[in-house]
């Protein structure tokens, strides 16, 4: 199949993380985070973490195109 | 009450999702140009690509949605569904049952009884099948479209006529590599979807330990400690049922001989890909209950106000309990964040004194009350992901059997491959019409659904019987897996007639024959000696009508019969690689995690 299935997971959570970790960034201190999770800022850590997924998806699939 | 808002950045992260879903299926449009690109993928998929998708293609609502439910309702228990009814089956079906799924070069699990058997008992099992999927497709949509409509006020046509535009476009597009492809990236998003809410979840009541202390049941916390007898558990199950009725014949059923998830193996790109791809699956499997049975027992016993000390007493009210105007869900009488049932007029169902819980609403009350606006979309989308997946893989597994089995079978015998190619995709649009049918028929009429879910189940209890007779006894014939099948189904129905859980009232939940000669425990317990006993007469009437039925000549079953087959051999991969080095690390992993949460 030429078609990596990494490439759009890769893509897909490397948008997510920085639109995620943005809004969180943005949204910094806001109420909803003492209503929600414990006061802790999860939208900005979280949506890190995913940049950290995404990318690595991205990176493995560069490597499996290079080694073809 | 607790109403969500999402917010703009919620709808732009399912906006994006949607976008990423469709886009792949237009992507692999372009690969789709034989029926066997379109049905198998060209047998062309990586191990772990299909491994995952094994696991997503089963990972549907019922999944996220009913075990959370069974985890609030029974606790660390409901992991048997994955230890017991899920991991021994699936490293069977990879170790001595794949060979010759895939060996035979079968296209579907009914093509495969034709091979060994012969056309009726294939007819009969692809028919049920496909009635069958295209039914639960709109069970799953119902159970969707009504979620959405209740937690958020979404309206619940548009849930479904949306999530079915979805699901339609990509698998019309893109086939079975679309859906696959789609269910690893719904895999992964599941994933990450659901550990923030556990990790925050698990937070919030002091980790496991506050877990256990707040539950304050030890029945909870244990999933064999209190089996030894029905009355002790919350499940009113004993280990022998447990065992015999859910880890033998109900999950080897389900595992070994569904077409939903043996389509994915079959999609493998090599024998040993396909031995490979349930024991791949078995990992993350395994590892399941924490993601979606550790939220339903947390939502039991927090409360929708954080209590950790940071909180704005005045914003804590303002999540609690909005104006009465608001449409939000009332959880005055629910347990923790579960809210009470309500019934056609709104007001909490009533049972012995107590209210009846909502059990369904456990996790997506979780993800609504720890998620704030941003990572709440990625909840949202994890929630759909897990309905789309199940709903995109019924209906990838419906066309095959459709078009292969039974329109090449009995319609049309002799067209061109894109005539069957185009049939493909003709039966992924009549099958989602026909379920979102099913799903309005499940909104009118609940109790033609549970009729319905209770007639499938009559019909697979038996199924592992002949499979298992089929693939390791060259004696067995086509006329006694044919009586077989049908003789276990009637046993099924008879059992279920004659027996009743106590506390319930004579009808679907059994006793419909008009006499009671035994009282279940509870429901589950019946069900798993319905499971036993058309699994036993299935076993038996196979046996004795094989005797007296003349067999097929040996060299016509090779390649379908254990004793007539080569063992097949791994290609060159590493030794950590081989489907039997997998099979024991998953097993004893499997004993490791018993033993831990015995």
């Amino acid at each position: 199949m030429g078609f990596d299935i990494r490439l759009p997971i890769g893509l897909m959570f490397s948008v997510f993380g920085l639109l995620i970790s943005g809004y969180g960034i943005a949204t910094r201190g806001d109420q909803m985070y003492a209503l929600h999770s414990l006061g802790i800022d999860i939208n900005m850590w979280w949506g890190l973490a995913m940049l950290i997924f995404g990318a690595t998806m991205l990176l493995l699939a560069r490597q499996g195109r290079s080694a073809k | 009450m607790i109403h969500p808002h999402p917010g703009w950045i919620d709808y732009a992260v399912i906006g994006i999702y949607f976008m990423f879903v469709l886009g792949i299926g237009v992507v692999l449009k372009k690969y789709m140009k034989t029926s066997a690109d379109f049905f198998l993928s060209g047998r062309s998929i990586p191990a772990w690509i299909t491994g995952l998708a094994f696991l997503s293609a089963n990972l549907g609502a019922q999944e996220v949605i009913g075990m959370g439910a069974s985890g609030a309702k029974y606790g660390i228990m409901t992991s048997h569904f994955y230890w017991v009814g899920a991991i021994p089956a699936m490293v069977f079906v990879g170790l001595f049952m794949m060979p010759f799924y895939y060996g035979s070069r079968a296209r579907s699990v009914p093509e495969y009884l034709k091979l060994r058997f012969d056309e009726k008992t294939r007819g009969l099992n692809a028919i049920s099948f496909a009635v069958m999927t295209v039914f639960s497709s709109g069970v799953s949509m119902y159970a969707m479209g009504k979620l959405l409509q209740l937690l958020l006020g979404w309206n619940f046509n548009a849930a479904i006529i949306v999530s079915a535009l979805i699901v339609l476009a990509y698998t019309f597009l893109g086939g079975l590599t679309s859906a696959i492809y789609n269910e690893v990236l719904q895999f992964f998003l599941i994933v990450i979807g659901f550990i923030p809410l556990v990790f925050l979840g698990l937070k919030d009541v002091g980790g496991w330990t506050g877990l256990k202390a707040r539950l304050g049941n030890d029945a909870m916390v244990h999933s064999w400690k209190y089996l030894g007898s029905p009355n002790s558990n919350p499940m009113g199950v004993e280990w022998f049922g447990m065992l015999m009725g859910l880890g033998f014949v109900l999950s080897f059923g389900y595992w070994c001989t569904d077409f939903l998830v043996v389509q994915r193996a079959m999609a493998a790109d090599s024998m040993t890909s396909a031995r490979r791809t349930p024991l791949i699956a078995a990992f993350p499997k395994m590892l399941f209950p924490f993601l979606v049975i550790l939220p339903g027992m947390i939502a039991g016993v927090v409360s929708a106000a954080t209590m950790s000390g940071k909180t704005n007493a005045t914003a804590a009210s303002a999540i609690v309990s909005q104006s009465a105007a608001s449409d939000g869900i009332t959880l005055d009488g629910g347990k923790g964040i579960i809210p009470p049932k309500l019934d056609e007029h709104g007001r909490p169902e009533m049972k012995d004194g107590n209210a009846v819980l909502d059990y369904d609403l456990a996790t997506p009350m979780m993800l609504v009350r720890y998620f704030p606006s941003g990572l709440l979309g990625l909840g949202l989308c994890a929630l759909m992901a897990s309905f789309m997946s199940g709903m995109a893989g019924n209906t990838t597994a419906f066309n095959s059997v459709w078009t292969y089995d039974i329109y090449q079978g009995y319609i049309n015998k002799t067209a061109s491959d894109e005539h069957y190619l185009w049939m493909g995709r003709a039966a992924t649009v009549f099958g989602l019409v026909v379920s979102v049918a099913a799903a309005y028929i499940a909104r009118e009429f609940n109790n033609i659904m549970d009729v319905l879910q209770l007639v499938f189940a009559f019909v697979n209890a038996p199924l592992f019987a002949t499979f298992l007779l089929g693939m390791f006894w060259k004696r067995a014939t086509g006329h006694g897996a044919f009586c077989g099948l049908l003789s276990g189904t009637c046993a099924a129905a008879l059992h279920h007639g004659l027996t009743l859980p106590t506390g319930s009232v004579p009808g679907v939940k059994g006793a419909f024959l008009g006499t009671v000669l035994h009282y279940y425990p509870s429901e589950m317990a019946q069900n798993f000696w319905t499971a036993i006993c058309a699994w036993t007469t299935c076993f038996t009437v196979t046996i004795l009508i094989s005797l007296l039925t003349k067999p097929r000549a040996e060299a016509e079953l090779k390649g379908l019969v254990y004793s007539l087959t080569d063992r097949p051999k791994d290609e060159a991969i590493e030794w950590y690689q081989k489907p039997v080095v997998l099979a024991v690390v998953v097993l004893t992993a499997l004993l490791a995690l018993n033993f831990i949460f015995w």
